[in-house]
């Protein structure tokens, strides 16, 4: 919210009727645009998976209370529902419950990403059967902020805990208007790769984007089965990269959206993009597919530019790259800058309708900032929360799976990296539905990158406009 | 068709041993005969649909043998250096609590309930309408045809919406009742019912004082049998594969069918900090269609001689 119009300097009357006045118009404005956007919202559920429509949530349960109320609550007991997907969060659930026993955790996953987003959705729309607490990731969450799904946590002190989390993942949970969800990891980007393949043919392990393009031709001219990196079209890969490039194409203040891809951090990530693009030097295989997996265990996948969260899939998806993979920082746009990104990560919301906010609150602190984080934090979790990232236990860390590398000192550099004034649209997950259909097109044809984000652009800009956002030119 | 005359029976026995015992030669006659006929093409041809069918059943089978690492290492059509088919089915059984045997418990509860009721009901109805004559018999006929062309995937919405209201949503209700409808069933009885079940034999049991619920249960029903055995095939492949209707329906992993929970198994692998089970989905996959294959291998020779049914003039 950092362009926030200033209603004073305008008429002549009195200063207070002039405010009033002021703060009267916009306040009805902001309400018929508020309900405008989350009536086109509820269209969009109907849409995404055809099911229903998505109304306004329903009955309020109170939504502050000290930490002595907080503390009565766990006293008194109940239980809560935790909708998640993140496997750490079973231990941390266990450990609450030992800890507070009258209080009962239901831990349920109801589907992964996507599903679990229509899953809330059509659970604020029943305006019953929802859950407590939901996992959302930092992208998604921006349209269950707008449509006022879930709850404001700052009146339970959730403002307080800016100081305990990274730059990156509180920018993502927190708005001029409060602060929607607690931080629950983070993804700050690193560059994985296979050392044994670069080894094996004697190509320099890159630090700027630019030395990735020359790696990339090194690698597949010694052999045409190696690729740098598959990519068919990643909208979270590409978005995160023109963060790191100094793309800002998202302009969100409120109900007011600016999309525009014309800026030159897009313009710098597009030149070396493009390149990969046009001398083939990507492998053709989606993301997070089996065969994905398989480019990485074989080594013809030889680099990965994600999140930090990556080491635990790395565990279980390619038991076999242990010792092979190793991790470098992000490399970088211009030579001698430390630029970082995020690239996933998610945080845990409680949505409007939940009967019991004052447990829920008290969950997710335990787990985002309390006792839960050590226990996840031993489960592979990566944190999100400054002291850990700069805890010598984290740093001094010799990852088995990376040969024995402290690759959680690289991490955190890149964590400490990222910039803090990134936006998603508040309806990414849409957008990002569409990027095959348009970016995409750039991947298989000869459709410039330049024409298929300004096709991306165009195809987000028009939603905006159709679900009641005041779309900027 | 026979008349209702009692000594039908052993007439149609002496016959039917008769013809058990005469095609030795015949047989072998015509396979001679037959012999010029075979067509090169045709073979090749069968035999590659044959391989394109086996083929994702033999890939199964091979990894799910296999140990995470192999399914990635190894050549994909044969095994891997481990064997490891034992360690698989007891990890799918014991990973996350052992929510697989839950899934597959409630797959088992939606089919014993939703598939056993189906043919229930499409057995009394086709029956019902094949034999008693009432008023708008024509709008029935009509509306079963109609909702035989209807695919089931355009009423899942409505139907989500219809239960949303009734608040049966997320219960096993709700995948439970749309499958207890089958109208391509209820086609086939009626279709059935009207062949199978000889009209003199109903008149020779209201005769002999049989109420209509007798005669149902002691003579069209056994009459029906292997009618029944087809459309209770049918809707227990369907709501064994059902995906769908559940995956609007449910959203409480308890209920879930095995289709979506192995479906959430393999989503596991597509998000940050996820846990990667391939072998697990796979191992899984391999589990469930095992119970398929034994309905199919045990329920098959009375699908046959249904299938035979009416075709022989006595």
């Amino acid at each position: 919210m950092n362009h926030s119009r200033s209603p004073g300097a305008a008429r002549e009357p009195s200063p207070t009727q002039v405010l009033d006045a002021t703060k009267r118009r916009s306040e009805a404005i902001m309400n018929t645009s508020t309900r405008h956007v989350v009536r086109g919202l509820g269209v969009a559920c109907v849409a995404m998976l055809g099911l229903t429509a998505c109304s306004s949530p329903g009955e309020d349960s109170p939504s502050s209370a000290t930490p002595a109320e907080i503390q009565a609550a766990l006293d008194e007991g109940g239980t809560i529902t935790v909708w998640a997907w993140e496997p750490t969060l079973e231990q941390a659930a266990a450990d609450f419950q030992a800890e507070y026993p009258a209080v009962e955790v239901e831990l349920v996953n109801v589907g992964t990403g996507p599903d679990q987003y229509t899953a809330v959705q059509n659970a604020v729309s029943a305006g019953a059967g929802g859950p407590d607490v939901a996992q959302i990731e930092y992208f998604a969450l921006g349209q269950f902020v707008v449509t006022e799904a879930v709850a404001d946590l700052s009146g339970f002190g959730a403002t307080e805990l800016e100081e305990l989390f990274s730059p990156g993942p509180w920018n993502a949970v927190s708005a001029a208007d409060g602060v929607h969800a607690l931080p629950m990891d983070s993804g700050p980007m690193a560059l994985f790769y296979n050392q044994d393949v670069f080894e094996e043919h004697d190509v320099e392990v890159p630090t700027t984007w630019d030395e990735y393009l020359d790696a990339a031709r090194a690698l597949n001219e010694a052999d045409p089965d190696v690729y740098i990196t598959s990519d068919i079209g990643d909208a979270g890969l590409t978005t995160s990269l023109i963060w790191q490039a100094g793309g800002r194409p998202y302009d969100v203040d409120g109900t007011s959206v600016g999309i525009d891809f014309s800026d030159e951090g897009t313009a710098r990530y597009i030149e070396i993009w493009q390149q990969l693009i046009d001398e083939d030097l990507l492998a053709p295989i989606d993301s997070w597919t089996d065969q994905w997996y398989q480019g990485m265990a074989q080594g013809t996948i030889a680099t990965l530019a994600t999140g930090a969260w990556m080491p635990a899939n790395f565990e279980s998806g390619v038991p076999s790259g242990a010792g092979s993979w190793r991790v470098a920082p992000l490399p970088q746009w211009e030579e001698g800058v430390d630029a970082g990104a995020e690239n996933g990560g998610s945080g845990l919301t409680i949505p409007q309708a939940s009967e019991n906010k004052l447990l829920a609150y008290a969950f997710i602190d335990y787990v985002t900032t309390g006792a839960g984080v050590g226990a996840r934090l031993d489960g592979g979790a990566f944190p999100a929360t400054v002291a850990d990232l700069e805890s010598e236990e984290f740093l001094d860390a010799e990852l088995d799976y990376f040969g024995g590398q402290q690759a959680n000192q690289i991490f955190a550099t890149a964590a400490a990296d990222v910039a803090d004034d990134w936006t998603y649209l508040p309806y990414q997950a849409y957008a990002n539905s569409v990027f095959n259909d348009t970016v995409g097109q750039s991947y298989v044809s000869d459709l410039p990158l330049t024409e298929g984000l300004q096709r991306w652009q165009q195809s987000s800009r028009s939603y905006g406009a159709d679900q009641g956002f005041d779309v900027q030119e | 068709m026979t008349s209702g005359n009692p000594t039908a029976p052993a007439r149609r026995d002496r016959s039917s041993a008769a013809v058990r015992l005469r095609p030795q030669q015949p047989r072998q006659r015509s396979r001679t005969t037959r012999k010029p006929r075979r067509s090169v093409l045709l073979t090749v041809l069968t035999g590659l649909v044959l391989i394109y069918s086996l083929l994702p059943l033999f890939w199964l089978l091979i990894n799910a043998s296999k140990t995470p690492a192999g399914l990635f290492d190894s050549f994909g059509l044969w095994f891997g250096e481990d064997f490891a088919l034992l360690d698989n089915i007891v990890a799918t059984f014991t990973y996350d609590d052992g929510v697989f045997s839950r899934w597959l418990g409630n797959t088992l509860l939606y089919v014993v309930v939703g598939a056993g009721g189906a043919t229930l009901l499409a057995v009394l109805g086709g029956y019902a309408l094949a034999i008693f004559d009432f008023p708008g018999k024509r709008a029935v006929f009509a509306v079963v045809i109609g909702a035989v062309a209807v695919p089931g995937t355009a009423l899942a919405v409505p139907t989500f919406l219809m239960f949303s209201q009734l608040g049966l949503t997320n219960t096993p209700w709700a995948v439970i009742i749309p499958s207890l409808i089958s109208p391509f069933g209820l086609y086939l009885m009626w279709v059935f019912a009207a062949q199978a079940v000889p009209r003199d034999l109903l008149e020779a049991a209201r005769i002999d004082g049989a109420g209509e619920i007798r005669s149902f249960l002691r003579v069209s029903l056994p009459l029906l049998a292997p009618g029944t055995v087809t459309v209770l095939l049918f809707t227990t492949v369907a709501t064994w594969n059902n995906y769908f209707l559940p995956l609007i329906m449910i959203r409480d992993p308890d209920w879930f069918p095995l289709t979506l929970g192995l479906n959430s198994w393999n989503a596991q692998a597509s998000t940050a900090g996820g846990e990667v089970v391939f072998h697990l989905v796979i191992t899984g996959s391999l589990i469930t269609i095992a119970p398929l294959i034994a309905a199919f291998l045990l329920l098959q020779r009375y699908w046959q001689s249904g299938l035979a049914a009416g075709s022989v003039k006595e």
